[in-house]
């Protein structure tokens, strides 16, 4: 329950434009499927730095979790049936 | 948070439904996380039909993508992570009662928010001028139709997605701009901050809109 610090916003927001380096710097780079894998998991990592420490989820109580998980699951529902029905088609 | 008439009172007002005041900025805060669910589902419908046609038609969409802007796109994502990065410095000044940080963190997000919309203008001109928006005039260069059409299903949904999520940035710094209002008015303290904290995170939310919109749209085929 500890609140952040003005440093602890630096820090997140200096890790989320390295990511932004990182994610455009890799896109030029060749490595056959695993791009779209690194692309989709730094931006990933970059929404759960926003939602953890600049949303004060880091802070929140148990309650703000549980309904943010479920925008998540929900999400991952909406995506997977999609995908499972495209993918399963003859 | 609605209860205020004259406004005298704003910090110490609390509804009839709540505890305290302390309960009702934590209800606040809840309600804009269930609203957000709602815009989690809302964007993800498109992501789970853009996800279908870009692997049917990978080719195609690679080759389309390639004709947009990868600056333009780095330097607004850059400019949005620097807006959401304000605005957390806002609610953090609101939270320990420092007025002109509040104001001045939500003047520079709102002109980071102009940013964005130019630098995205420009880029829709850009569409326009090289006949690269769905419909009539549509053409995508030095291709047959056949891969003419399908490059035109991923100019849909680069305009729909990166539409919705422009008219979000609008809504947003409405928000924002009556926020700013409330703070001129000297109306937030460490006590009540409510308003900064819930469009914060609004915000927070068209910010990772966009972190997933740059690379499936811009990046999928640069190497």
């Amino acid at each position: 329950m500890s609140a952040a610090t003005l440093k602890t916003y630096v820090l997140v927001y200096a890790a989320l434009i390295v990511l932004l380096a990182a994610t455009v710097g890799i896109a030029y780079i060749d490595l056959g499927t695993p791009n779209v894998a690194i692309a989709l998991a730094i931006a990933t990592i970059k929404s759960l730095l926003v939602m953890i420490w600049f949303m004060h989820l880091k802070e929140a109580e148990h309650i703000d979790w549980v309904f943010a998980s479920a925008g998540f699951f929900f999400l991952l529902v909406l995506l997977g049936l999609t995908f499972v029905d495209f993918a399963s088609r003859p | 948070m609605h209860t205020q008439t004259d406004g005298s009172a704003l910090a110490t007002n609390v509804a009839p439904q709540f505890d305290d005041a302390e309960q009702q900025a934590r209800s606040a805060v809840l309600g804009m996380w269930v609203f957000l669910i709602t815009e989690v589902l809302l964007i993800g419908t498109l992501f789970a039909t853009f996800a279908v046609y870009r692997y049917r038609y990978a080719h195609e969409f690679e080759e389309a993508s390639l004709e947009l802007d990868v600056v333009l796109g780095t330097i607004n994502t850059f400019v949005l992570l620097t807006s959401s990065f304000t605005v957390a410095l806002g609610v953090y000044a609101a939270k320990h009662g420092k007025q002109k940080a509040i104001v001045a963190n939500l003047v520079i997000t709102l002109a980071l928010g102009v940013v964005f919309l130019c630098v995205k203008g420009i880029e829709y001109y850009a569409k326009f001028h090289h006949h690269l928006v769905p419909g009539p005039e549509y053409h995508f260069p030095g291709t047959a139709s056949p891969v003419g059409h399908q490059t035109e299903l991923f100019f849909t949904f680069y305009f729909l997605m990166t539409g919705i999520h422009a008219l979000h940035v609008i809504v947003g710094m409405a928000v924002l701009a009556w926020v700013l209002k409330l703070a001129l008015a000297r109306r937030f303290s460490p006590e009540y901050h409510t308003p900064v904290e819930v469009g914060g995170l609004y915000w927070h939310f068209v910010d990772i809109v966009w972190i997933w919109l740059f690379p499936i749209l811009y990046l999928i085929n640069r190497h």
